[in-house]
């Protein structure tokens, strides 16, 4: 199973770069809404986040995952609405991947 | 730092020939191939890494050594690509899939990968490789053709997609150029090629280098979406 805490930590991680590099605050909370109804990122700012967090993951895990793969592109509720359902998303691609 | 440039299509004919060019120019390349390059560069600055364009993973891979190896990205010249040469009515349809593969996704492919390297320097140079083939309209190359006319779609609509990043991404069409891919082309068919065209000589690897030379140039950050077709096609 992959370490829950071990994606927060990346994901907060890249969350920081995003904020820095991007100018647009981001709370490090799991109720953090990203993209869609009341996110806080517009379509830009999800496609930088998602690259910052794709790295996160492989430089602190030593997995590569493929966020934006064909199943969360075609998910009738997007894994990116939030931090939490990034975080659970990420989840279920690391076991994938046996991180 | 020296800028760090990625070539596909490294170990032979105008790849190779624009490895050497680069490091003359100073660049830290990156190139890739399915097979060793026959006659590799002897330079500190050079580095070759065999890979199949079309396996996502090991391109990925591919990206992540050189993310970790060198920091990013500034260039990444899509040179890779393979030709067939049929009748429409003798291409097998497994043939028109590896020439869309290799000249149409793989394209894609790097220049996805290229842009998450490069987005983050806010700059970035993309150089994709069409053909004449495309507005000549050449029979016995409608998949190739076709392919590479998918190349300067794409080359227009990832110009827009990544301009907010300060990528720009430009294509350079060839003519024939001397190299092992236009070799089984008959003679009187190059010939003929060479007729539709408004200066009527084969075109050469230095041709082709002035070309991605001038898209490198940083003066050239406000041209983008463009491509150049050689020999006044």
């Amino acid at each position: 199973m992959a370490d829950r805490n071990q994606i927060i930590s990346a994901v907060y991680a890249a969350v920081d770069e995003f904020t820095e590099s991007e100018g647009v605050a981001l709370d490090k909370r799991l109720d953090q809404r990203l993209f869609g109804k009341e996110g806080a990122l517009d379509s830009l700012g999800v496609v930088n986040l998602i690259v910052a967090v794709e790295e996160a993951i492989e430089d602190e895990m030593d997995v590569m995952i493929t966020l934006a793969d064909e199943r969360a592109m075609s998910q009738k509720r997007s894994p990116f609405r939030s931090i939490e359902t990034l975080v659970d998303y990420i989840a279920v691609l690391v076991d994938e991947a046996g991180g | 730092m020296a800028d760090v440039a990625l070539i596909t299509g490294a170990s032979r004919g105008i790849g190779r020939y624009l490895v050497g060019r680069l490091l003359d120019d100073g660049y830290i390349v990156v190139g890739c191939s399915r097979k060793p390059p026959e006659d590799p560069p002897e330079s500190d600055r050079y580095h070759h890494h065999l890979v199949d364009v079309t396996d996502e993973m090991a391109v990925r891979k591919l990206f992540s050594t050189i993310r970790r190896g060198h920091g990013g990205l500034d260039v990444l010249i899509n040179n890779a690509g393979i030709a067939a040469m049929n009748h429409a009515m003798l291409t097998p349809l497994a043939q028109a899939r590896r020439v869309v593969d290799v000249n149409l996704i793989a394209t894609f492919l790097f220049a996805r990968e290229a842009a998450k390297l490069m987005k983050k320097r806010r700059r970035g140079r993309i150089v994709n490789f069409a053909t004449v083939a495309t507005p000549l309209k050449l029979e016995g190359e409608a998949i190739y053709a076709a392919s590479k006319g998918g190349v300067v779609t794409l080359t227009h609509v990832l110009a827009r997609e990544f301009a907010p990043f300060g990528i720009t991404v430009n294509a350079v069409g060839p003519t024939p150029v001397d190299t092992d891919l236009i070799r089984s082309v008959p003679a009187d068919k190059i010939d003929a090629l060479l007729e539709r065209q408004a200066i009527r000589r084969m075109g050469t690897l230095a041709d082709v280098g002035n070309v991605v030379d001038f898209y490198l140039r940083a003066e050239s950050d406000f041209v983008t979406g463009q491509v150049l077709y050689l020999g006044g096609v």
